[in-house]
């Protein structure tokens, strides 16, 4: 009986397990990443540091403020970083790398955890040697230098970045053993930079102009038709994330940002903004970024990323370490606003019941949320369902697969399913 | 009077209503993009053939160029190398459990294929295909998915009689797709089973497919 067993610490026995089951998988990427992971966390306390004693650090003095211009994390944070997963693309140039949502707290992405999804590897652009064209149907094509972007009034705001790929790999069933891996092609920062809406009337739109065709200056050269509708909402041309200028694999020194779309369509290293009277049906939204469906056809211009969310922790990576009060944590998002509710469930979808929303709960924002619970050493089944402001429920992966099937690759936003066993161990897993 | 100066009080005039015409903008940022470096850049080409540039090339030439430049990831006949994207084939495999979308069977426009040659490849050298080059890797990837013969020779006058396959293939979905209401709180199901695990599903990198390129 499980009452029998100790109650306290089962850290080492759970590590055992865990090695032994990692062990017995495949060599790969993720087993190796998570593999370390796991390592790192078993680190042992030292007692010459713990009471009574007095550590090293309470007697000698530490670093001066000249030791690092620019800070850095705890070393023992190490394993807090982006990983890949190797068998996803045929080289790191056009490949994604994976924020790890399981480590963060909060909603706002740290700068050098957002994920990075290049096409043709990160471009380092000198600000002085880059431009932003405006032309098409416009009265006055424009050429902007980077220092007259910043002179426009500021917009500063909080939005989600979700690659339409995430959980793509989750479509047939369980795949990847990590939430990392599930569900982090994901961040969220503050942007700063001027209305796109400014932008286009600074050039003047001429009547006929009904899409934007957006580029990026990389090898990629990547291009998105935006409807005008969308354009004149709420998109920005930004220069900063969270208060900084934005990194150059995040588009260095301006992207595109294009709030609750898919994040192909937010263009990096944006050099070029034509408006024209139809869409260019360019490689990413024609062979990439649609849907195909059982019946051969396929959506195409599905834009907005449908309410998701899930719990980062427990997750695999985070397993469940002692019986007793645990805080789940997890993420929650819509593309069509707000989250108004967050419900979990301990039993695999069959009882629910309402998470705490962690404020400020901003659109198109990633939404933080906890759930008190009290593990009494038996499995369970967590999962999170959300709603958005415009009552769009957060669908299970059976009823996408009822319309979409399994190959339609982006736009997966299903209930995800972690199993928690007797030991604490944490499983990705399909439910029939 | 100076001889010259009646001309350059013309020309200069002439600059005043160019100016008047293109009427600054409510910050005055940004200057007038000239009408040479927008044609550097605006190289992008629409289905309609919108932004094409004059020029050809035969399906003979556009292989020659294509062995050369491109069948070291795609393969020689389009069918690819590792786990490079393949170009040709997979007709009538998108209904199937493991549909090949490639630029024959998936592709909506040559339009796309043309844009994406001309500004994105090779994969590591873009822009190093002239105009005409580009018309002949299009023509070239049209025939080896059977859209022309061997003879054809693409040109901006005939591009925009090109039919791909699958053009009718595409729509827009209603919003949202899958039904929506008030969320059950209690006793939602019949039954509550484990079907599948990662861990034992165990994806053996080597044998998964590519989502992403």
């Amino acid at each position: 009986m499980s009452s029998d067993k100790p109650k306290q610490s089962r850290a080492p026995d759970l590590l055992d397990r865990r090695r032994l089951l990692l062990g017995g998988a495949a060599a790969g990427g993720v087993v190796s990443s998570l593999a370390l992971t796991r390592g790192l966390q078993a680190a042992e306390s030292a007692p010459e540091n713990l009471p009574p004693n007095t550590p090293d650090w309470s007697v000698y003095l530490g670093e001066g403020v000249d030791a690092r211009p620019y800070g850095t994390p705890s070393e023992y944070e190490a394993d807090v970083v982006r990983r890949r997963v190797e068998w996803l693309t045929a080289t790191p140039e056009s490949s994604v790398n994976f924020t790890p949502i399981h480590e963060l707290d909060g909603f706002v992405t740290p700068n050098g955890l957002c994920f990075e999804r290049h096409h043709g590897g990160r471009a380092d652009i000198s600000p002085q040697d880059h431009r932003l064209m405006i032309h098409g149907l416009v009265e006055r094509p424009l050429l902007f230098t980077v220092d007259e972007i910043k002179r426009f009034p500021q917009e500063n705001r909080f939005y989600f970045l979700e690659c339409a790929a995430n959980g793509g790999m989750e479509w047939r069933g369980a795949q990847l053993n990590g939430v990392q891996y599930t569900h982090g092609m994901i961040h969220c920062v503050q942007y700063t930079g001027v209305s796109l809406r400014t932008l286009l009337a600074e050039a003047g739109l001429k009547p006929k102009g009904s899409w934007i065709l957006a580029e990026g200056a990389d090898s990629s050269g990547m291009t998105r038709s935006i409807p005008m509708e969308k354009a004149l909402d709420d998109c920005l041309v930004a220069y900063s994330m969270n208060g900084e200028r934005l990194r150059p694999e995040q588009g260095y020194p301006l992207r595109l940002v294009v709030p609750g779309w898919e994040g192909n369509m937010w263009v990096k290293w944006l050099r070029r903004l034509e408006v024209g009277d139809a869409a260019w049906y360019h490689r990413e939204e024609t062979s990439k970024y649609t849907d195909l469906l059982p019946s051969g056809e396929a959506y195409k211009f599905t834009w907005t990323m449908e309410a998701k969310s899930v719990i980062t922790s427990p997750s695999p990576e985070k397993p469940v370490t002692t019986e007793g009060f645990q805080v789940i944590k997890g993420l929650a998002w819509s593309g069509a606003g707000k989250i108004a509710r967050v419900d979990v469930s301990l039993d695999g979808g069959m009882n629910w019941q309402t998470a705490q929303l962690h404020g400020p709960v901003l659109p198109k924002c990633l939404t933080r949320f906890t759930f008190d619970w009290h593990w009494d050493g038996k499995p369970a089944l967590l999962q999170s369902r959300c709603v958005d402001e415009t009552g769009y429920v957060q669908p299970d992966i059976a009823s996408l697969q009822e319309v979409r099937g399994v190959n339609s690759i982006y736009h997966n936003n299903s209930i995800q399913t972690w199993q928690v066993n007797q030991d604490g161990v944490v499983e990705n897993v399909r439910l029939g | 009077m100076f001889a010259w100066a009646k001309p350059l009080a013309a020309i200069a005039a002439l600059c005043l209503l160019a100016e008047g015409a293109l009427a600054e903008g409510k910050y005055g940022l940004g200057r007038v993009a000239t009408a040479e470096e927008i044609a550097g850049w605006d190289v992008d080409i629409r289905p309609d053939g919108h932004g094409l540039p004059p020029g050809s090339g035969s399906v003979l030439d556009g292989e020659e160029i294509y062995l050369e430049q491109c069948a070291v990831c795609h393969g020689e006949f389009g069918e690819g190398a590792g786990r490079y994207p393949v170009l040709m084939g997979g007709f009538e495999t998108l209904v199937d459990d493991r549909p090949e979308k490639t630029v024959g069977s998936y592709w909506p426009y040559a339009s796309t294929v043309w844009d994406y040659v001309y500004r994105a490849m090779p994969f590591g050298f873009a822009r190093s295909l002239s105009a005409d080059d580009t018309y002949a890797v299009t023509a070239y990837l049209l025939y080896l998915n059977d859209v022309v013969d061997e003879e054809f020779v693409l040109t901006q006058e005939n591009f925009s009689e090109v039919r791909m396959p699958n053009e009718a293939g595409f729509f827009v979905r209603e919003q949202p797709d899958v039904p929506t209401g008030e969320p059950c709180m209690k006793n939602c199901k019949d039954k509550v089973e484990v079907v599948g695990r990662a861990v034992i599903l165990d994806v053996t990198p080597d044998e998964a497919q590519p989502v992403l390129d």
